[in-house]
């Protein structure tokens, strides 16, 4: 049974006191003034006046911003759709292994995910950039088939043109789903390793075929643990800073690289603030309609 | 596995499915390859870092006498211990408080300690860098290792909620009938706490250490906004390399931070036996 606070006052206070402050002090008191400043503006260089007002609400919802937020949006739905096909054999695979395969599978997902977010972004502009692993891959495939059509006396086929690889919508979205794979696959795994494997037997035996029992038997069983890997994919997909900086060209910015120029280069803090605060509004509405789902099915407990 | 295959394949056993593992693979490798061929690049006698010219380590060499490098380590190296002693205590505090007393606004603190966790970071960085422009301004010129302050209190705010969630993970499993047992024989609060409720703590609390150091390590974004001119991080270093050009000194510090992470895990797993305790993954702290 939890004890009543009241019957160990000194042992509560000594051990919540200091976490509490911290938390306070150091979390949410940062985030309340910044939600302060998103209802202020500008005055002089470094000057800040709190009037209410909503101008940087109305401002961060203007077309130009408001297709920044959509876009960001979509960009991190498809990778999370992405992760979520990927990932989804992946984890039954781990799920169904023997137990031995098992520990060296999760170890093979989650040393990436301990790996320096930074790395591996950098692995990935060597491997996609213009002069990168995969280009001279197809620059050689080129000049292989170059030759064979040489020896075949076609007509030479030109000069390898390297691909385009970097600095576009499709470095960032490969680039994200690189990221955060691991992110999918360890929540879905731990939701299928809780299902009772006899009504996968059970369905298989009376005749339903392997889709038929995957499509209707595991994912509904599963879909709890699906809603929360959706979710802590989409989350920080969402909010992604370094992977649209690093591997996006101009037209890929997401919104927290827009916050980022608000703060750093714009110097409108109030706007900036503004932009953070919708942007941490969208993150609770998904977080509430996970809950919601999760509640909605009775399985989920 | 030879053995096995005499067997035919049994309708559960996905993993000896032939689409299966090739699907695997390609995970794996889109996975790895990246990885790996930055490691091994990192040991290649070119510049241009694409074709391979031969062995060597004179990367490394520079990469040891690059002061700035060296530096960015070691700032990076303090602030994750820091942090991660201190994330440790308020982390397993706030846990044993959570797990162990019933008191009113205890949703609310549940609620709040869950912040941390799920605003995105960038939304962090931004509060943190306010706050230490605004009100609680950093000295700028201490001495090492106190002009790190700012960026250390700002990882200890993101780490330690991580660090609750996977203590009171750990406590859910303990039997509370130790705990009676010891009060039954005279122990008091803190005597119980200490001889009964923090060793059945330890296996989280060493899965907790490993993923406040990770975390700390890791971040870049909430340290990018903290950190002053003279405060330079190895993810913050790497960062504006990695702007510049991609060069063969990236890929021997990048190698080191890597194998320094899988000698982390590695040290971490054996530590505690069970590989899914430290993807926090409640349900395993059972069994152990």
């Amino acid at each position: 049974m939890e004890l009543s606070w009241t019957k160990a006052k000194a042992v509560f206070a000594g051990a919540l006191g200091p976490p509490l402050f911290w938390l306070v002090l150091f979390f949410l008191v940062p985030l309340g003034i910044v939600w302060a400043y998103s209802f202020g503006h500008n005055v002089g260089l470094t000057e800040i006046s709190f009037t209410g007002t909503f101008a940087n609400y109305a401002r961060a919802i203007e077309p130009l911003y408001l297709k920044i937020f959509v876009k960001s949006a979509w960009v991190a739905g498809l990778t999370t759709g992405l992760c979520l096909v990927v990932g989804f054999p992946v984890a039954l695979a781990i799920t169904f292994a023997s137990e031995k395969a098992k520990a060296w599978l999760l170890l093979l997902i989650m040393l990436p995910f301990w790996t320096n977010l930074l790395i591996r972004t950098y692995a990935l502009i060597a491997v996609l950039r213009t002069e990168g692993y995969v280009n001279m891959s197809l620059g050689w495939l080129w000049h292989g088939g170059g030759l064979i059509a040489a020896l075949l006396g076609l007509k030479p086929i030109g000069d390898f043109q390297p691909l385009e690889l970097l600095h576009n919508n499709f470095a960032v979205i490969l680039g994200l789903v690189y990221v955060h794979l691991p992110f999918m696959v360890l929540p879905l795994y731990s939701a299928l390793d809780r299902l009772d494997r006899s009504l996968l037997e059970a369905s298989l035996d009376l005749g339903a075929g392997q889709m038929r029992t995957l499509f209707r038997i595991v994912v509904p069983l599963a879909l709890p643990g699906i809603a929360s890997g959706v979710l802590i994919t989409f989350i920080p997909a969402l909010g992604a800073y370094l992977t649209p900086d690093l591997l996006g060209g101009p037209d890929s910015q997401m919104i927290a690289n827009v916050i980022e120029r608000q703060f750093k280069r714009a110097n409108d803090w109030p706007f900036g603030a503004a932009l953070s605060f919708v942007l941490m509004y969208l993150t609770f509405i998904a977080i509430a309609i996970q809950a919601l789902m999760s509640r909605r099915s009775p399985e989920a407990r | 596995m030879a053995s096995a295959r005499k067997y035919p394949v049994g309708p559960l056993e996905y993993l000896r499915r032939w689409q299966m593992q090739a699907w695997l693979a390609a995970v794996g490798l889109f996975l790895y390859v990246p990885l790996i061929a930055l490691m091994a690049f990192s040991f290649n006698d070119s510049r241009r870092n694409i074709v391979w010219k031969g062995f060597t380590l004179k990367y490394y060499d520079k990469a040891f006498h690059d002061a700035s490098l060296i530096e960015a380590f070691g700032n990076s190296m303090t602030i994750a211990a820091v942090s991660t002693v201190v994330s440790l205590i308020l982390g397993a505090m706030v846990a044993l408080v959570l797990w162990r007393f019933r008191f009113p606004g205890k949703t609310v603190l549940d609620g709040a300690l869950a912040l941390p966790i799920v605003v995105p970071e960038i939304c962090m960085g931004v509060a943190m860098l306010v706050f230490f422009a605004r009100v609680m301004p950093w000295p700028q010129g201490l001495v090492w290792p106190l002009n790190l302050g700012a960026i250390i209190i700002s990882h200890i705010s993101f780490s330690f909620p991580f660090v609750a969630v996977v203590v009171r993970a750990r406590m859910a499993s303990f039997n509370r009938e130790m705990e009676e047992a010891a009060r039954d024989l005279g122990a008091g609060e803190w005597r119980t706490i200490v001889d009964v409720i923090l060793p059945h703590m330890a296996p989280s609390l060493v899965a907790g250490a490993l993923l406040a150091f990770t975390l700390s390590l890791d971040d870049f974004v909430i340290t990018f906004f903290t950190a002053g001119p003279d405060t330079v991080t190895f993810p913050v270093k790497v960062y504006s390399m990695v702007r510049f050009s991609v060069t063969p000194e990236v890929n021997a510090a990048s190698t080191i931070l890597i194998v320094l992470t899988v000698i982390l895990t590695a040290v971490a797993l054996r530590l505690q036996g069970d590989p899914a305790v430290t993807a926090g993954h409640a349900p395993a702290a059972d069994k152990s």
